[in-house]
């Protein structure tokens, strides 16, 4: 149960998101919406990752896998003209639902140190296959000519459609993801994080319901690639290195592991701060360091775990 | 006489070199409490372990209510209604008491794969689970988190969560483990009230409780049981005393 300030917190972030493209326009600095369009992508994506890592322990160091995926649906069938966005779609749903239940199914064997070190196996080979591809630019990318075509009347390259495109998706899925989260789905996951013999114990088959939570999270994950892809209208394997796959753990716990909306914020606050670090040194991280150490020492449940209110059903 | 509804046949497991189930013979009839003592490293927590699913036996029969079941998963035996405990409590730490009850029902409540409708105040699962913590005598600490209630609670919260699978027979791995003589005096009341409800075995190391509440007895060392029978059979055999229970442990026993 989300406490009143968390719900205001978010209605307000929605307003504004909503709003931004207007105010962007009237000081008359576009920038910010595309650098607000990519904050939100990347919430997607960190979003998905806490879906399973915050809420089911599935560590997984390699979910940039499925960001990549998403943009090479977009790209390499707009590579052979086929530009129809809805084709795209399921392309990327079903590529990446297939890719994460045959990896899932790998993985979900393993636990702890084992699962990090085989999702991260698993997501830099499908980074050297790409960067082997070169018909698709291999290491170098390539230029995506056309945003994926949906509708006459929603031309993605229009600043605005894509921007309010990406709004949707991110408040779609996060509402769904919600639902999901507090379902008898939920239950189960949340349990086998907690106690995986328990749920056994009591009866339920707990890899069959952690093989589908980790493939919601590839899914989802994959729609931000498809995202990405059209928004930055280039493919690279860059995208699911594994730098990526840990800049989303990052973004996770900053804004909090397990509460789902905490790395809507964590992805904020980290796009944010790599901007504003970079505008005065190249070695921005470097100062990003100390920054996460603290936050790690002294906020272990992230900037969203911060805020009064329990999220339990408890009366105490 | 009726069919024994957990029928065990020289069951073994061993681990390397160790054997901590020896062919073993043990079985439960209907309504009764079974219970299994020994000393520590008797095999006591293996032998749990295999029936319940968690381990795979290296040969043996287990026969649970007409069906072998040693090639069952623990979920699969869960669904054919047997239920355990655990020693060290099991409960969800972050859910409350009777989101922990209200999971078992689900779990027995056909699949989970519902994406949308809030669980936690989904009727259908926490009216019953209320009934079931009200009989444990929780029923005020409902919404209680799981984590937060005393120790002596949470090994009640234990057993309810076997209770909510609708079970036919409990495996109750040392239910007073950790607990003060008042809660062992609670806890063993209860016992008895579940007992003719439920074929119960019961693995424990208090011998107030053991001698208090069950019509059988089995005495396990190194894996072997060296001897089945009453309380009273128990209490008077040679070979149990020299094997297992010091003499002023015998006398005192309630």
């Amino acid at each position: 149960m989300l406490s009143r300030l968390k719900i205001w917190i978010l209605m307000v972030s929605f307003l504004l998101l909503a709003a931004l493209p207007f105010f962007a326009e009237a000081i008359d600095e576009p920038f910010y919406v595309d650098l607000m369009a990519r904050v939100m992508i990347f919430s997607i994506a960190a979003m998905s990752l806490d879906f399973i890592l915050g809420y089911g322990a599935m560590i997984s160091f390699g979910h940039a896998l499925y960001l990549g995926l998403g943009a090479y649906a977009v790209g390499v069938l707009a590579f052979y003209e086929v530009t129809n966005g809805w084709t795209q779609l399921i392309v990327c749903v079903l590529g990446t639902a297939f890719i994460s239940m045959v990896l899932g199914l790998i993985s979900l064997r393993t636990n702890g140190i084992y699962f990090i070190m085989i999702t991260f196996a698993l997501a830099q080979m499908f980074y050297f296959l790409g960067i082997s591809l070169e018909a698709f630019g291999g290491d170098d990318g390539l230029p995506i000519d056309s945003r994926s075509e949906f509708f006459e009347a929603f031309d993605l390259n229009e600043t605005w459609n894509m921007y309010y495109l990406i709004l949707g998706t991110l408040t779609v899925t996060a509402v769904v993801l919600w639902k999901a989260i507090n379902s008898r789905f939920g239950m189960v996951v949340r349990g086998s994080h907690s106690n995986d013999d328990r749920m056994k114990a009591i009866g339920f088959p707990t890899l069959k319901y952690r093989l589908v939570a980790f493939m919601i999270a590839g899914v989802v994950c994959g729609l931000a690639g498809f995202l990405l892809g059209n928004l930055t209208e280039f493919l690279t394997p860059e995208y699911m290195h594994w730098f990526r796959s840990g800049e989303l753990m990052i973004m996770v716990m900053v804004g909090g592991m397990g509460t789902l909306f905490g790395p809507l914020f964590g992805a904020f606050a980290y796009i944010m701060l790599e901007d504003l670090l970079s505008n005065f040194t190249e070695y921005w991280q470097f100062y990003f360091g100390p920054l996460l150490i603290l936050l790690v020492l002294f906020a272990k449940r992230g900037l969203w775990g911060m805020l009064p209110g329990k999220e339990d059903m408890s009366d105490e | 006489m009726s069919e024994p509804i957990l029928k065990v046949e020289d069951l073994r497991k061993s681990f390397g070199g160790v054997v901590a189930t020896d062919n073993l013979n043990f079985d439960v009839m209907p309504g009764e409490i079974h219970a299994v003592i020994g000393p520590n490293g008797a095999g006591k927590t293996t032998f749990v372990a295999q029936i319940a699913g968690m381990l795979s036996s290296d040969s043996g029969k287990i026969v649970f209510n007409g069906q072998e079941i040693a090639n069952k998963t623990a979920p699969e035996r869960s669904h054919l209604g047997l239920a355990r405990s655990f020693q060290i409590t099991s409960v969800f730490k972050d859910f409350t008491a009777l989101e922990n009850v209200a999971l078992s029902i689900q779990a027995h409540a056909g699949h989970s794969f519902r994406f949308w409708k809030r669980a936690s105040t989904d009727t259908s699962l926490t009216e019953p689970a209320q009934k079931i913590l009200d009989e444990v005598g929780l029923g005020g600490r409902a919404r209680t988190l799981a984590g937060n209630l005393a120790h002596g609670q949470q090994r009640q919260l234990e057993i309810a969560m076997a209770l909510a699978t609708g079970p036919k027979m409990l495996l109750l791995d040392e239910p007073t483990a950790g607990m003060g003589t008042e809660e062992s005096e609670n806890m063993r009341k209860f016992l008895n009230e579940l007992k003719g409800e439920y074929s119960i075995l019961l693995i424990e190391h208090d011998m107030d409780t053991v001698f208090s509440v069950a019509d059988r007895v089995t005495v396990l060392v190194y894996g072997r049981g060296i001897a089945t029978g009453t309380p009273e059979e128990i209490r008077n055999n040679a070979e149990v005393r020299a094997a297992y229970l010091g003499e002023d442990e015998v006398t005192t026993g309630a």
